[in-house]
């Protein structure tokens, strides 16, 4: 009878390809997902940009807006607008499966957990479009 | 319908090939053929030397997990007539090391799983005198989904973190051990929580959420991972403000 230890050991390992991620769109999407912190680190910085120059004043402030117009920030900011609406969407919708409400006993339905987080991203989209717009 | 379907079937044979190859039987195409059957069919008519693991044939033994065209699936459950007009390409599990032909080592699972304590553990036990350990139907519902898990490892092989990592406790393991933290009778949290806490354990998992998606048990290990790391994260919190006070 041949030895199992033996029969393991001549176990054949495959390697995962370096381009793992390119066999399901569910793992393309996965990746996008984690390449995603990059541009939320970066709308972080473009933020504390903006504050430090509306910090230093109208002429630094001036100098910050001509910067943000130029076409390459343009370009790097509408690319960090999309992957942050991923990150967002992607983000609330995993919150119910983090989170177990319960309410008299029963769990509050899945779908529930996840409105509740849409509908706080809807109010504080409108309450900062209200102080921009009526500033 | 044709009357038959092309299975390409991986064959690895450790005292004849270095590594994997294909091999194609053609098998009869039955509405009631699940892939096993087409296996079995081979393994009977075509070729006795194929190896793969089976048992039930009913989707509860947990032994016949595969990758067909791709994906991993139980065998028995996945029909032939659904990959009409073929080919279909069965695989063994990915992420394990293949023994032979359809068979993979599971060691490394069966090492892992008893890490978790997958059982009620108590602090102490109740005289028997005393009766059962009550439980509502509330309290099973809070647990009942994560005890369906019938060990196929069909979610170690949808998880991409365990192929590159396999040091990661692993899907299954996790959702067994939330399987007893949320039942009313277990108190053994605390010690569970060693392992799990591990970079290896839950703070591994990048949420792909692929093993809830392979599961054929609707187990959903994914969200056990997930609502063990609030557990966890939240038990830090504590433990920072209340260094002292109860945990």
């Amino acid at each position: 009878m041949t030895d199992p230890t033996q029969e393991t050991q001549q176990a054949y390992r495959p390697e995962m390809s370096r381009l793992w991620w390119l066999r399901r769109r569910s793992y393309v999407f996965f990746v996008l997902r984690e390449l995603s912190s990059i541009f939320v680190a970066w709308s972080v910085v473009f933020l504390l940009l903006l504050i430090r120059a509306l910090a230093q004043g109208d002429a630094a402030y001036a100098t910050f807006l001509d910067w943000a117009a130029n076409p390459g920030v343009v370009a790097v900011n509408v690319v960090t607008l999309a992957f942050l609406v991923l990150h967002s969407v992607t983000w609330f919708n995993l919150t119910p499966a983090a989170t177990v409400v319960k309410l008299r006993g029963q769990r509050v339905p899945p779908t529930a957990i996840a409105g509740g987080a849409y509908a706080g991203w809807v109010v504080v989209t409108a309450v900062v479009l209200a102080l921009v717009v009526t500033r | 319908m044709a009357d038959t379907i092309t299975l390409e079937v991986a064959r690895y044979r450790p005292d004849r090939e270095s590594e994997p190859t294909v091999e194609a039987f053609e098998v009869p195409l039955r509405r009631d053929w699940a892939v096993l059957d087409g296996l079995n069919h081979v393994k009977d008519n075509l070729d006795g030397s194929l190896s793969y693991r089976w048992s039930c044939r009913m989707g509860i033994c947990g032994s016949c997990g595969m990758t067909v065209n791709g994906e991993p699936r139980l065998t028995c459950a996945t029909f032939l007539v659904d990959y009409a007009p073929g080919p279909v390409r069965v695989e063994p599990l990915a992420n394990f090391p293949v023994i032979r032909d359809l068979v993979v080592d599971i060691g490394d699972f069966m090492r892992k799983l008893p890490q978790v304590s997958p059982w009620i553990v108590r602090g102490e036990e109740r005289p028997l005198d005393e009766g059962e350990y009550l439980q509502t139907p509330e309290q099973l519902a809070d647990y009942s989904q994560f005890s369906m898990c019938i060990n196929c490892m069909l979610c170690y092989s949808a998880c991409p973190v365990y192929g590159l990592d396999p040091e990661f406790v692993g899907p299954a393991a996790i959702a067994l051990a939330q399987r007893y933290n949320l039942d009313s009778r277990d108190e053994g949290a605390d010690v569970r929580m060693d392992l799990l806490i591990h970079p290896e354990g839950i703070w591994g998992c990048t949420f792909v959420g692929e093993c809830t998606r392979a599961c054929p048990k609707g187990v959903d290990p994914a969200g056990a991972i997930q609502r063990y790391k609030l557990t966890a994260a939240l038990q830090s919190v504590k433990s920072f403000v209340l260094p002292r006070g109860p945990r």
